[in-house]
């Protein structure tokens, strides 16, 4: 390890710093009192849809699609997900059975 | 009698709120332990992944944290590539506006908390009539940074006594976020903002790597969402 013991401090308190300035921002922007101006009430609607489609793929970024097993393993197990979801509408149950479908699929088959 | 009021609503919006995190629970126990157990092996104390986790809390920005503090010092560096990865926070706070407003001194710490999980539970969870709001997003948010806490610094001590084979286990993030997202689809009366969610991510994944993508994925969906605002208004409005 390089670095000294501030410096280390240094490095984690600018994590931090950045981290709460991304999560704080919107709220020191708009505040509780003034209207939010329409436009950002509309993408505050709007944005959950395609933040959650966002969030996926952002979960699947470090699969090789094109190489290894194509991501075999990873589009069943969203299936098994979706499928098991649409069946029971039980979250646990899908979030379970999917999972464990993924741990069995990258254990013993891939 | 109304102190007594007041604990049993805290109380009912604890149960309320636990189930909701029991998948959290799951994930963050295990990427939470295999972030300790990273920063183990590299050499650092299991008080590093602890407290980096109670204070940063943001997953991917912790484990690339880890890896710089290996390097040399470069703080500017630091704080840009820290902005980078946490700038979809300000999708989520922007998302967040309303629910979290009224909710007193609690506000200060759900904003602190949000990480990419806690606001999908907050964001998409159908909370009870009876239940109180407030506390009830409180509570997912706490018990989701404890896992997280608490996996780290587990990782961090026990590193290497893993029982059983625990690899695709942090596939529960990933059934989560699916499983959130079809609840939204069935929530959301137009799709076009789903769709464009989830292709635009697709493509800025395929042109700019699995490092880049986020950024562009976000200014394609702010331009796209602003562009087509007029049908996704009248699709909700339907």
């Amino acid at each position: 390890m390089t670095m000294t013991l501030t410096e280390q401090i240094i490095t984690i308190a600018l994590c931090v710093l950045a981290t709460a300035a991304t999560r704080f921002l919107p709220f020191l922007v708009f505040s509780e009192t003034r209207p939010t101006p329409k436009y950002v009430q509309y993408l505050g609607r709007a944005l959950p849809g395609a933040v959650f489609g966002m969030l996926v793929v952002y979960c699947l970024k470090n699969v090789a699609f094109l190489s290894g097993s194509h991501g075999l393993p990873e589009l069943i197990a969203i299936l098994v997900t979706a499928a098991l979801h649409l069946t029971f509408k039980k979250m646990l149950v899908s979030i379970a059975g999917g999972t464990v479908c993924y741990m069995l699929l990258v254990q013993l088959v891939f | 009698m109304q102190k007594k009021e007041r604990q049993n609503a805290v109380l009912r919006a604890l149960r309320a709120a636990f189930p909701h995190t029991l998948p959290i629970l799951a994930g963050f126990a295990c990427i939470g332990f295999a972030y300790g157990l990273y920063m183990h092996a590299l050499g650092f104390s299991f008080v590093y992944p602890m407290l980096m986790a109670l204070t940063i809390y943001g997953g991917s920005l912790e484990f690339v944290a880890a890896e710089m503090l290996c390097g040399a010092f470069a703080p500017l560096e630091t704080l840009l590539m820290a902005l980078m990865i946490q700038a979809r926070h300000l999708f989520y706070g922007i998302a967040m506006l309303d629910k979290y407003k009224g909710t007193g001194k609690k506000k200060f710490y759900l904003i602190f908390a949000m990480c990419d999980e806690t606001f999908s539970v907050n964001c998409s969870a159908d909370i009870p009539p009876d239940v109180d709001r407030g506390w009830f997003m409180f509570f997912v948010s706490l018990l989701d940074q404890i896992y997280w806490v608490t996996g780290a610094a587990l990782g961090g001590l026990v590193g290497n006594l893993i029982p059983f084979n625990t690899e695709g286990l942090d596939f529960v993030m990933t059934a989560m976020f699916v499983v959130i997202f079809l609840d939204q689809w069935k929530k959301d009366k137009q799709h076009i903002s789903a769709l464009v969610g989830v292709g635009f991510a697709a493509l800025c994944l395929a042109l700019f790597g699995a490092d880049g993508f986020m950024l562009p994925t976000m200014l394609c969906i702010l331009c796209a969402l602003t562009l087509l605002r007029r049908p996704i208004e009248k699709g909700d409005a339907k």
